[in-house]
């Protein structure tokens, strides 16, 4: 069992929501860019989740999770000094800073709370960040404060612009990659860019004919999380991979996003069923 | 001796089992197990030979002739005592190891007749056990101090741990799923091996001061040289192979097509088949099949049981060449499994939506036999079909898990990435051992139960001869 120690929905829609839990073994060992896989109680399924923080003294790793199908609802209903059955990680590689000097990492959605270690320990390590956050509207949006001080340079922008800027991640990004362009300024050596399938496919597009690399961090559907189901195959570069072994941080050029896209939607109607079944009457606690 | 006579039966007492047409409808237990009276009359056709060739045959070397005996006298828990003497897991091979290629193939009834049923009388005495022992105190050893790391909480690591346990050590399991067990609870289907005797079986050991810690990756949680600075004096690695192989055919990542390890963890593990629980899993109608190994056949049973209309088992090589437990095949045909022998498949098809439709198999003939003296199958040019089907499970072996091999200083790999250990398990580094799957690639049960006794003996002369 492990202890909840900390609980805070990050938006005023409480879609997502941010869990500290206590967890020694991961956090002694956690990096940016890799991820956990926690499991509520005996009936549960295995849900990997990126890890969004962790603190090697206290023993804990944090985070953040948006509530989509019916365990995240019920994670949702958590509460601070409650337990959940399993957690196990840290699961995949980390992600990989090493000679870098100005990356833009752009977020889509839950994607920030993703890609906001990774643009910390970033910063942290001297790299100049530029960080671009999008969200469908203001009260979704997760982060404010973290990102301003995980970036050199933070575009907050919403699709209807109700806050920030108004407009798509893709526009910004190639605003930036052409500033850098005439003002004479050093490109980005990298772009990180993690949000929903779609998006991360178009963002491929924007860097694609600047040759900006551009890596992804995939979310596919997982069972085991340790390379021993092969539910999560993608393939990159004509190659089929495993996301949770050989990822979860992929060439956004050389990932075949339309196969993503179609084994992400595999167990949809099943998602949605169980979804639609969460009681009505405990809301979602299993004996409550 | 009670005066029971030898039986002079050539065929064993047969198990009695659920019908074939009501057992495709459940997940419960196919073999229902000896009646007190059945297991007293198979114990008794056992010759008594005076060399027990049987005992040979059996890689923990159970004392047979010793515990049929007292099954024939129906003194059942002396029989219990006598197999955990030198096997942890009764209840387990009792089930699901192949008695025939074992301990079973060297009964001299089985010249003759059939060989004495060996597999289900132990699998009696366990059974026996579980439902009438006096759940009395189980003592646990008087410890030494020294302590062992075991990875991995399948065969090879319970029998290891089990064994040094019973020898005073103090052994932790660290073991990456939330459940203990490794392949008996993800991999062998609740019909073939309830969980319940396997989650039995381990509580006995953690009674008897084995601890276990759960969602624990070694390379990931924590490493080995972690393990050593923690006060661990030696480490066993039986990590398993847990990597699915594919075929590297175009198609293989079209929808609806799994590994048999992602079919059977979702069933097995995760029990997607029961309503209560959260994992999901498609309900197939038309399911091939790829192999016809034993896990193929629990794959191409778990198939039938979630219901689907069809399922077949595609093989590139005939009949005789099955590589599976005769038994296993025996059930599967039973349940209405259709064999799609000397078929090789070439491409999985699918849809626009990029959903499974068929499979596109090329027919084979038998040419000339290989290296081991199976005959190699030859493809018959133009001989193309396709096998209509919505799913598609892969069931061609497993190659051990990486994680260890990129997480550890000093051990060595053979080419096809398992760990290099001679037969006591020993390894190119000081104080590792390993066994099983992790070491020998995918193989049985039981074997790995050896694996795991034999580095159990390393490591004890191992401890023994750092402090002389």
């Amino acid at each position: 069992m492990y202890k909840v120690v900390t609980k805070r929905f990050l938006n005023e829609a409480k879609s997502i929501c941010l869990f500290e839990i206590e967890a020694p073994l991961i956090a002694r060992h956690a990096q940016a860019g890799q991820f956990v896989v926690f499991r509520l109680d005996e009936q549960g399924e295995r849900v990997p989740v990126s890890v969004a923080g962790y603190d090697r003294e206290k023993g804990t790793v944090t985070v953040m999770v948006q509530a989509a199908g019916k365990t995240t609802k019920m994670l949702h209903t958590v509460e601070q000094g409650d337990v959940i059955s399993d957690i196990v990680g840290p699961l995949g590689k980390a992600t990989e800073m090493e000679g870098l000097k100005k990356v833009c990492v752009v977020g889509g959605g839950v994607g920030c709370a993703i890609a906001y270690p990774i643009a910390k320990e970033m910063h942290e390590r001297g790299i100049e960040v530029t960080f671009i956050a999008g969200f469908r509207s203001a009260d979704i949006v997760i982060l404010k404060d973290e990102l301003k001080a995980a970036s050199d340079k933070l575009i907050i922008a919403t699709d209807d612009g109700s806050y920030g800027e108004k407009g798509f991640t893709t526009v910004f990004l190639k605003n930036e990659i052409e500033a850098n362009i005439a003002e004479g300024k050093p490109q980005f050596d990298r772009v990180i860019a993690i949000g929903p399938d779609i998006m991360m496919k178009f963002l491929a597009e924007v860097t694609r004919p600047y040759g900006i690399k551009t890596i992804i961090s995939l979310d596919p559907i997982m069972v085991d999380g340790t390379g021993m189901c092969g539910c999560c195959r993608v393939i990159v570069g004509g190659e089929t991979k495993f996301a949770c072994v050989d990822g979860p941080d992929f060439d956004a050029h050389e990932v075949d996003f339309d196969s993503l896209i179609k084994r992400a939607a595999f167990y949809k109607d099943e998602q949605d069923a169980a979804a639609e079944h969460i009681c009505r009457i405990t809301g979602g606690k299993r004996h409550g | 001796m009670a005066n029971l006579k030898v039986n002079l039966s050539m065929t064993k007492n047969e198990m009695p089992e659920q019908d074939a047409a009501v057992r495709t409808g459940n997940f419960d237990e196919v073999a229902l197990g000896y009646s007190e009276e059945q297991a007293r009359s198979e114990a008794a056709r056992c010759l008594d030979c005076r060399n027990a060739p049987c005992r040979s045959g059996c890689p923990v070397a159970v004392k047979i002739p010793r515990f049929l005996e007292k099954v024939r006298e129906g003194d059942f828990e002396a029989a219990y005592q006598i197999v955990t003497s030198t096997n942890s897991l009764p209840a387990v091979c009792g089930r699901v190891c192949p008695q025939e290629k074992q301990c079973e193939s060297k009964c001299v009834r089985g010249i003759k007749g059939e060989s004495v049923g060996i597999g289900r009388l132990e699998r009696f005495v366990a059974d026996w056990h579980m439902a009438n022992a006096k759940k009395g105190e189980v003592k646990a050893p008087a410890s030494n101090g020294h302590r062992i790391a075991v990875i991995g909480s399948g065969p090879a690591g319970l029998t290891c741990a089990g064994d040094l346990c019973k020898l005073g050590y103090d052994v932790t399991i660290f073991e990456a799923f939330h459940k203990s067990g490794g392949v008996l609870v993800y991999g062998i289907p609740q019909f073939r091996l309830p969980k319940e005797i396997v989650a039995a079986e381990i509580d006995t050991l953690v009674k008897q001061g084995v601890k276990i810690v759960n969602n624990a990756i070694i390379g990931k949680s924590i490493t080995v040289d972690e393990l050593f600075k923690e006060g661990f004096e030696a480490v066993f690695i039986g990590s398993g192979a847990g990597l699915p192989q594919f075929l590297h055919i175009p198609g293989e990542n079209l929808l609806g097509v799994y590994s048999a390890n992602e079919l059977l963890t979702r069933t097995n593990l995760m029990k997607a088949y029961r309503d209560d629980y959260d994992t999901p899993i498609k309900r197939f109608g038309r399911v091939a099949v790829v192999g016809a190994g034993n896990v193929a056949m629990d794959a191409a049973r778990v198939s039938k049981r979630l219901g689907a209309e069809h399922v077949y088992i595609v093989y590139r090589r005939g009949r005789d060449e099955l590589p599976a437990r005769k038994e296993e095949v025996e059930h599967a045909e039973a349940e209405g499994i259709e064999f799609q022998l000397l078929n090789n498949p070439c491409a999985i098809l699918g849809d626009e939506t990029g959903h499974v439709t068929g499979i596109e198999c090329i027919r084979q003939e038998l040419g000339e036999p290989d290296a081991k003296g199976r005959r190699s199958p030859v493809a018959i040019p133009g001989s193309n079909w396709v096998l209509d089907v919505d799913t598609v499970v892969i069931a061609i072996g497993t190659s051990p898990n990486p994680l260890i091999r990129n997480t550890t200083e000093g051990l060595s790999f053979t080419k096809k990435g398992g760990i290099e250990a001679d037969e006591g398990g020993r390894t190119s580094r000081e104080g590792v051992f390993a066994g099983g799957d992790a070491v020998t690639g995918s193989a049985t049960v039981i074997l790995a139960m050896g694996a795991g006794k034999a580095g159990a003996k390393s490591i004890d002369e191992y401890i023994k001869s750092k402090q002389s």
